[in-house]
């Protein structure tokens, strides 16, 4: 299938004169509509990617660990909040298609360009940080879930490593895109495994279909509020998907099947999380869950498949956030030193673009490996420096976004800005208390 | 210092010389805002700087409760 914008105008998918439709047959008709919905599916299909990715690549090996703690301490009662979050997600994501088909430039180099160099070096280094520390909980959540399988740990991080170094260096966007989305399939594993669980569709609608805090909102409550956030909205997607959206090549007539990819992957997302919650809900519910391998050791206990299914699932969204985290990382760095960064590019076109994505994984990996690495403490401070960067990160996007002179008709609209201001707002205030209780667990109570 | 520990000192040098240049270039290159101004967007940056200085301030409360504890 050709690349966007090189072989056929997304924007007109041979509509079919109507004239000529109505004066035909009720079997033609049907024929010509079946192939217009397949060429639609098919320009779907060419320019779906960089939005399903991030989206599905969100539900990393942290979220996965989340989804499962909020179904096994409140069962189906916050289900209703994770779908509210789909759309909230979808409105931060889209604002990065639109920003990086009209500017043609990824997120860093935006903030550099539009703020100057204290906000670009700022965003730049609390996003190396952050995906660095990130980076160590998906290999944290990968070496949990193949230690199930009694796979070591040292052997999978290498192994892991090599298939993420391979997948990049293979010099072509479109192929590293395709198996990501393929990888991305893998994170559905979790939708038969809350069908072998039987859940009651009932309870699940009753339940988690109306907005309730079940037990009351105390500080626990808002502690899983607030990790659901943060691993449904985090910085690094900001950054990866304007880069990947530029690296793709989209144009600005693509604008809406990116939406379209966008909005698919948030349902994806949602779906997922909505399912996971539903398994440990349905036969943890009540005993507390550590992680996600932890959950799937007890899952196992209870029905071996579930389990099985749980681990996998975490190794594949661990294995996903990976790759969308350090790529997020060396586009920005590419993009801020001029270094040449694109995925289309050979080893020998971008050695700095592909040595910073290597040395990223490399020393995440290792670190997962030292005896005694202070693993926990990484994955608290993980929310803390997040939420430094994903407040900065979305005033920028705003910003960015209402310039007329960048955006020219692209840029938001009255409505797309009440919207996401007040999303932005409700998030920055969440996020802050979150950051704060984290570090004082004592203060709300 | 013999000539190869000269030799190595020198080129590492160098090595971080040429890095500091080129970090020199690019804030040189993106000197300036080149967004449109507005009040809303100075509000915005600064309530930005007030909201981070704040964290970074809280970040510190934490790092010396935590030394004190010691």
């Amino acid at each position: 299938m050709p690349p966007p914008g090189q072989e056929q105008d997304m924007k007109t998918p041979t509509a079919q004169p109507t004239q000529r439709k109505n004066g035909l047959g009720i079997v033609p008709r049907l024929y010509y509509s079946a192939r217009r919905g397949w060429k639609w599916f098919a320009i779907f299909l060419t320019v779906t990617g960089p939005g399903v990715i991030v989206m599905v690549a969100d539900n990393d090996a942290g979220g996965i660990t989340t989804y499962a703690a909020t179904g096994a301490k409140y069962g189906y009662g916050l289900l209703w909040f994770l779908i509210i979050l789909g759309p909230v997600a979808y409105v931060i994501q889209e604002m990065t298609v639109r920003l990086g088909a009209v500017t043609k430039r990824g997120h860093a180099e935006a903030i550099f360009d539009a703020f100057g160099p204290f906000w670009g070096w700022f965003s730049l280094t609390d996003l190396l940080l952050t995906d660095w520390l990130t980076l160590i909980t998906e290999f944290i959540g990968m070496t949990a879930a193949l230690s199930i399988f009694h796979i070591p740990p040292l052997l999978t991080v290498i192994v892991v490593s090599i298939i993420m170094i391979l997948m990049v260096l293979q010099g072509r966007y479109w192929t590293w895109e395709k198996i990501a989305l393929f990888f991305c399939l893998f994170n559905l594993v979790y939708i038969p495994g809350a069908i072998l669980v039987h859940p009651s569709v009932s309870d699940i609608i009753h339940t988690g279909g109306i907005p309730n805090f079940p037990g009351g909102f105390n500080n626990n409550m808002f502690f899983f509020l607030m990790a659901n956030i943060g691993t449904t909205i985090a910085p690094w997607m900001i950054f990866f998907q304007q880069s990947s959206v530029v690296d793709k090549s989209l144009k600005e007539r693509d604008i809406p099947w990116g939406r379209l990819d966008t909005a698919v992957g948030a349902v994806a997302t949602v779906l997922v999380a909505v399912f996971i919650i539903i398994t440990t809900g349905s036969v943890l519910k009540g005993s507390a869950v550590q992680d996600a391998a932890s959950a799937a050791v007890a899952l196992m206990g209870i029905n071996k498949w579930v389990g099985t299914l749980l681990a996998i699932g975490l190794f594949d969204a661990g294995f996903l956030g990976a790759i969308c985290i350090s790529l997020a990382s060396s586009w920005a760095f590419g993009e801020v030193f001029g270094w040449a960064h694109s995925l289309n590019n050979k080893i020998k076109q971008a050695p700095w673009f592909y040595a910073s994505y290597v040395l990223l994984l490399a020393s995440a990996g290792t670190v997962v490996l030292l005896p005694g690495a202070p693993l926990v403490l990484i994955t608290l401070f993980v929310q803390v420096i997040a939420t430094t960067l994903l407040p900065a990160a979305m005033v920028f996007l705003i910003l960015l976004l209402n310039d007329k002179e960048r955006m020219g008709e692209y840029r938001n609209t009255v409505l797309q800005n009440i919207i996401t201001v007040g999303v932005v707002i409700v998030i920055v205030a969440l996020s802050t208390m979150y950051a704060v209780t984290t570090l004082f667990p004592n203060l709300l109570k | 210092m013999s000539d190869t520990e000269e030799k190595s000192h020198g080129s590492r040098g160098s090595f971080f010389g040429r890095r500091f240049a080129r970090i020199r270039e690019i804030n040189k290159k993106y000197a300036g805002h080149h967004v449109t101004m507005t009040p809303a967007v100075k509000v915005a940056l600064f309530l930005l700087r007030i909201y981070l200085l704040v964290l970074v301030a809280i970040l510190f409360v934490k790092f010396f409760t935590i030394l004190a504890g010691r």
